[in-house]
């Protein structure tokens, strides 16, 4: 009801803007651009499981136009970015978002956002275990990048002694899962249209959350708090009549994160920690390393960067959402040309030294105009054991090439 | 987009404080009638009274247009924005927006950059909505696939080099007094700089960059200066050429507002989320 209300609201304003912009209290501003994607996947592997379709080539394509009106000298701000993904063998990833939807007041030293928005924390590379405010939009990529919009109201206060913020989490957005035949999909259906709750207010349960962020110096901090709704589901076995289904499940959860960046002359030293109650017991998980960069190689203009990070999560599977990084070690390089197509890769590897499983991640980028740029992307699972949680995306390699074109 | 350097257009510096009192107008009637001011003292003189004649201009904002070209002539354009405040005993605050090529479109670069010790930069990836604070080591690297090394565009501050008076020279029919200037920082790029400064205004005309072979690699030439606020020189187009690969850039400046009322919290990591 209250997202309802807000989006309700928020239109109304949107539309008012749109039509009578010379009656608002002062003449405001559009600025309208977005992005449109074509893109492959190629399966180079036969799918696991016999439910899976025997998908080996797979078109997809998106469209995120951004619509931003200003107002009041840029104090006053809406923002609409819907987002829409057509998928040729998917129908669950075939989807539509709205990934921002808020009005923002820029204060003197604090600002309110009211809508739907998105709001990353975090310093590392390899996951983002602090991270919480958005759900995974599971369906756009396994690496947890993508995330629905989230509806909230957030203010952000400046002070001397550090940046306070503050969130209400109206209206809970259930993570996606892939098609139940597709590819990317374990050998049970997930049924996705009736989550389960611990909470008797199940979706309509309103969430907190509240940070801290200073800088000393070199030194990055952050705390924060999240009390509500978990993000990650415990997928629950359920007996349909002889068919073992999978319900997700949203626990009601606490967590408490800190986030370190230090930043010295060519390394980046990052570390995240966070501790979550209503998963079984008070469990810990943290990631830590560091980021090194060679700058201009070889008297040209390519650096090469080095990352390196242990990831730790001491949860306990029987009672939490399994996590892909309980004992393991990430590493990868990234290389930017500094040219004027601004063509880099990035290269990055988890181990997990338990199970002898890896998981390898290699993407690369060029941009061809000023309006289009090309992305090859590949993810590839090596040597993994049925007793490690990716194991059933195991044969589910691919390789991706995305057209972006910008405007 | 990882490690965009700090980005400044200003043609020069910021004033030291301490200094700027020592630098009265009767010692510069002295320099320019070819004193016997010995050649150090003279050059660290002439840098000085021009950041002291920038002194004090609060803040602006500026939209620039870059022009890269290629030895073939073939040209790529990038367009953005920059936001700058000036701090009374430190180096600028400065926030940057791109708008163009619309990859990079939102993205947003905050540098707090210090007259002793390393800049401060964050950089705000709007995709993944994500504030990074990045090093601001890589001095000798291209801005943005330009001619324009980090260095050439960060805070010049005074302390960033040593200086030399070398003689005095006509450019472009300007009477100019010529200061060889030297990096203090050993990743610096470049073995040492020639300075073109007009004597009536103490305007940077020309620099010539010599790598760290002390060979000629690059020649910026500033054009078409105005006078903002009755006090402050901007030049309106920079050229850079690169006489190494063939390869330029030019930029050029557009709609100049000076005493734009920012505060220092217009310039922290949490407004830099909402910059545009």
């Amino acid at each position: 009801m209250i997202l309802r209300t807000t989006y309700v609201v928020l239109s109304l304003w949107m539309l008012g803007a749109v039509w009578c912009p010379v009656s608002v209290v002062e003449a405001g501003q559009w600025d309208i651009g977005g992005q449109a994607t074509l893109e492959t996947r190629y399966f180079p592997y036969s799918p696991e499981f016999a439910n899976q379709k025997k998908i080996t080539v797979s078109p997809s394509g998106t469209l995120e136009p951004e619509f931003v009106y200003e107002w009041n000298d840029g104090s006053e701000r809406l923002t609409l970015t819907p987002f829409v993904r057509l998928d040729a063998d998917d129908k669950r990833r075939t989807h539509a978002d709205l990934r921002e939807f808020n009005w923002l007041h820029l204060g003197s030293s604090w600002d309110l956002s009211v809508g739907v928005g998105k709001v990353f924390w975090g310093v590392t590379e390899s996951v983002h275990l602090v991270d919480i405010i958005n759900q995974t939009d599971a369906v756009e990529d396994i690496t947890g990048e993508e995330k629905l919009g989230q509806p909230m109201v957030n203010v952000n206060i400046e002070q001397p002694w550090g940046t306070v913020s503050l969130f209400a989490l109206p209206g809970f957005r259930t993570r996606t899962f892939t098609s139940d035949n597709a590819r990317l999909h374990g050998p049970f259906p997930i049924d996705t249209a009736h989550p389960t709750y611990d909470s008797s207010k199940k979706e309509r349960h309103i969430d907190w959350a509240a940070r801290w962020t200073q800088i000393f110096g070199d030194m990055d901090i952050s705390i924060s708090h999240f009390q509500g709704t978990s993000r990650e589901p415990r997928l629950l076995p359920q007996n349909r009549g002889g068919q073992t289904v999978f319900v997700p499940h949203y626990d009601q959860i606490g967590q408490t994160g800190l986030e370190l960046q230090l930043t010295t002359e060519n390394t980046l030293w990052k570390a995240e920690g966070m501790t979550r109650t209503g998963h079984g017991k008070r469990f810990y998980a943290g990631v830590g390393g560091f980021e090194h960069t060679f700058y201009g190689i070889a008297e040209s203009n390519v650096d090469i960067g080095f990352l390196l990070e242990y990831l730790y999560d001491g949860r306990d599977s029987r009672f939490a959402p399994p996590s892909i990084a309980d004992n393991d070690i990430f590493g990868g390089f990234r290389i930017a040309m500094n040219d004027t197509q601004a063509t880099a890769v990035l290269f990055g590897g988890s181990f997990d030294h338990h199970t002898k499983a890896a998981f390898i991640n290699f993407e690369a980028e060029r941009r061809l105009t000023d309006h289009m740029k090309l992305e090859f992307n590949s993810r590839f699972f090596v040597n993994v054991p049925t007793t490690d949680s990716v194991a059933l995306i195991r044969s589910d390699d691919f390789l991706e090439l995305k057209l972006n074109w910008f405007f | 987009m990882e490690s965009i350097g700090f980005w400044k257009q200003r043609s020069w510096f910021v004033a030291v404080i301490g200094l700027s009192a020592l630098m009265a107008a009767p010692v510069w009637a002295n320099a320019a009638d070819g004193g016997v001011t010995d050649g150090k003292a003279r050059g660290l003189e002439i840098a000085t009274e021009a950041e002291q004649r920038d002194f004090g201009f609060g803040d602006y904002r500026v939209e620039l247009k870059m022009t890269l070209r290629n030895k073939h002539k073939q040209e790529t354009n990038r367009r953005m924005r920059n936001t700058t405040k000036e701090q009374a005993n430190d180096g600028d605050k400065t926030m940057i927006v791109f708008d163009n090529p619309r990859d990079v479109k939102g993205t947003a670069f905050l540098s707090h950059t210090h007259k002793v010790g390393a800049d401060d930069q964050w950089l705000f990836l709007p995709a993944l909505k994500r504030v990074k604070r990045i090093s601001s080591s890589n001095k000798s690297g291209p801005f943005m696939g330009s001619e324009f090394a980090f260095e050439d565009i960060s805070s010049q501050e005074i302390e960033k080099y040593t200086y030399n008076y070398v003689r005095d020279e006509t450019f472009n029919g300007r009477d100019c007094f010529v200061v060889e200037r030297f990096p203090t920082n050993p990743k610096s790029g470049y073995h040492r700089q020639m300075v073109w400064y007009d004597k009536a205004e103490f305007r940077i005309s020309k620099v010539d960059f010599y790598d760290r072979k002390n060979e000629l690699l690059k020649t910026l030439i500033y054009n078409n200066y105005n006078q903002y606020l009755g006090k402050y020189w901007r030049a309106d187009l920079m050229d850079m050429v690169n006489h190494q690969t063939g390869k330029s850039t030019s930029l050029v400046f557009s709609g100049y507002q000076f005493a734009i009322g920012t505060t220092d919290m217009d310039f922290t990591s949490n407004r830099l989320k909402n910059a545009r």
